[in-house]
């Protein structure tokens, strides 16, 4: 857990006074994965590196699990915290192997134990651990070094992780497959993850929660359905967009929709159908898209095992006025 | 020419170890320099108010001519009954190599990729693990380039110290001077030259080397 107590940062240059993070509180659950979101200069970057006191804090303090980090020493505290940023800030001068090794040789595991870590690490990135072991970054391409820097932040499994736009330096293609590969893994791990980013569709994505800033304030946090159905401000408004009632739509999916329809299965379902299809697991977004394409507005819904199981209508969507995820999982 | 070669084959014994001199004179000065000027340029990349000072001083003490550094040497070193010969001649060429070897370190310092530091401070590691495992491997081959261009600084100057009684193939051209022996000041100045050259080719590829080790990202 992570807790923000009065936080507040104010930098002085002269006589002027800039005050870059104002007096935030909050607190991150467990287990959770945060994203800090924001225009540049919101102050998100700020607040997170003061957890790790990259930055010193002008007054208020910070708790990683339940602990002052200003009681704790430095130098230990930046151990037990993974740091990913956005340009790797992988070694040059070091192999791929040695780069992940940096803080368990600097905790003191013996070779053996290094050695497991390093094959358990790139195996749960998908790379060869044998093929990559000796090589040096620049052999490697964006994406690869990119993985490579969250496995060095995780090799010696942290509790707690700071990413800073981990994946903002990635072609789109890539980042959707290295966000989709990093909520697998996060499944598994349960970190306690602050992650900064500037693009709302990444953050209800990955947020479990979204904490949005501008000026150094904190405008609102909550639940990505939080911030996309009340939207406390104007500023959260503008941010998250006017298609936000769209963006809502990717946090469900046809499963969920399906739940809301009365006896979906004897439901107009009709077995030589020829008509578009939609995965069971597609969000509603993407499955609105195939909708309105589709002649009458009908598509067949499959199961995981490719067996039609009903005919969706556009005009399904209508169940969804004022319903959250929350309920869903409810009726679920 | 014929002359010159005349001359290197009644001599070489003499001039190999006058060259040997040479290196000596020239390698235990850029060594100390090596010593004193990689922590020095450490220690400034890490206090930014010093840097503009220290590198002024050490522009300064290049720009001064060799001769007259010499000079200066005898008064200071005749204190301690070592006016002339060996010490005054490796003091100066110390002062020489400062420049280019705490500059060089300053800057390669400085230059190391900020994302890198960034990684490096955020992990956890202290400033001296920081600049043994990261900044200094990083910096080598441009701190390399700087101890080259020392060493050959120095080979040249080196030439002049026998003016104070510090051997090496200065001693050729010194004397040839003073007996008006054109022949015996080729040959010196010739041997110099190559020595300069072949040692900065050599400086070169071991340059080469380390910046292909530590290749960037």
């Amino acid at each position: 857990m992570i807790e923000f107590k009065n936080v507040t940062k104010v930098y002085e240059s002269g006589n002027k006074k800039v005050t870059a993070v104002n007096d935030i509180n909050f607190q991150v659950e467990q287990g959770e994965i945060c994203v800090f979101l924001g225009p540049s200069g919101c102050g998100k970057t700020t607040l997170l590196r003061m957890v790790n006191r990259l930055i010193p804090i002008t007054s208020g303090g910070i708790e990683v699990e339940g602990k002052d980090i200003h009681s704790m020493d430095m130098i230990k505290l930046r151990r037990s915290i993974g740091y990913v940023i956005q340009h790797n800030g992988l070694f040059p001068n070091m192999t791929i192997e040695e780069n992940i090794n940096v803080v368990p040789k600097m905790l003191g595991w013996d070779q053996s134990k290094m050695k497991k870590r390093f094959v358990d690490l790139m195996d749960m990135m998908g790379l060869d651990a044998g093929q990559f072991q000796k090589r040096y970054p620049y052999e490697l391409s964006g994406g690869q070094q990119q993985r490579i820097g969250i496995a060095r932040a995780l090799a010696a499994d942290p509790p707690v992780m700071l990413m800073d736009e981990p994946f903002g330096a990635l072609d789109p293609v890539i980042r959707d497959h290295l966000q989709n590969e990093f909520l697998k893994i996060q499944r598994e791990m349960k970190k306690t993850i602050l992650f900064v980013s500037h693009d709302i569709d990444e953050a209800i994505k990955l947020g479990d929660k979204i904490a949005i800033f501008d000026t150094g304030k904190l405008m609102q946090i909550g639940t990505p359905d939080e911030i996309l159905s009340t939207p406390k401000n104007d500023f959260v408004r503008d941010f998250v967009g006017d298609d936000r009632t769209l963006k809502r739509l990717t946090l469900l999916n046809v499963r969920d929709l399906m739940v809301l329809i009365d006896g979906f299965k004897k439901n107009r379902l009709n077995h030589d159908w020829h008509g578009p299809v939609i995965s069971i697991n597609e969000n509603l977004k993407s499955a609105l898209a195939v909708l309105l394409t589709a002649p009458n507005g009908e598509a067949c819904v499959v199961d995981d095992h490719h067996r039609k199981i009903g005919v969706l209508h556009v005009s399904d969507f209508s169940l969804l006025t004022e319903v959250h995820p929350k309920d869903i999982s409810i009726v679920r | 020419m014929l002359e010159i070669i005349d001359f290197v084959s009644n001599n070489w014994s003499e001039m190999l170890g006058m060259t040997l001199e040479h290196i000596q004179l020239v390698g235990l000065a850029v060594g100390i320099a090596i010593f004193t000027g990689v922590p020095f340029g450490i220690y400034i990349s890490q206090r930014e108010s010093l840097a503009e000072l220290v590198l002024a001083v050490a522009g300064i003490i290049m720009t001064i001519p060799s001769i007259a550094l010499f000079g200066i040497m005898i008064p200071i070193f005749s204190l301690i009954n070592q006016g002339i010969g060996f010490l005054p001649a490796i003091v100066a060429l110390i002062l020489y190599s400062q420049l280019p070897i705490i500059r060089n370190t300053y800057i390669a310092i400085k230059n190391v990729d900020p994302n890198v530091r960034d990684a490096a401070i955020g992990m956890g590691m202290t400033t001296f693990q920081r600049l043994v495992k990261v900044e200094l491997p990083l910096a080598a081959p441009v701190i390399m380039a700087g101890v080259r261009m020392a060493i050959v600084l120095t080979i040249g100057i080196g030439a002049i110290a026998a003016y104070i009684g510090a051997g090496g193939l200065g001693g050729y051209i010194a004397r040839g001077i003073s007996t008006s022996y054109a022949v015996m000041i080729q040959t010196g100045a010739i041997a110099v030259s190559i020595l300069a050259i072949s040692v900065d080719l050599l400086l070169g590829r071991l340059q080469k080397k380390l910046s292909r080790k530590s290749a960037r990202a």
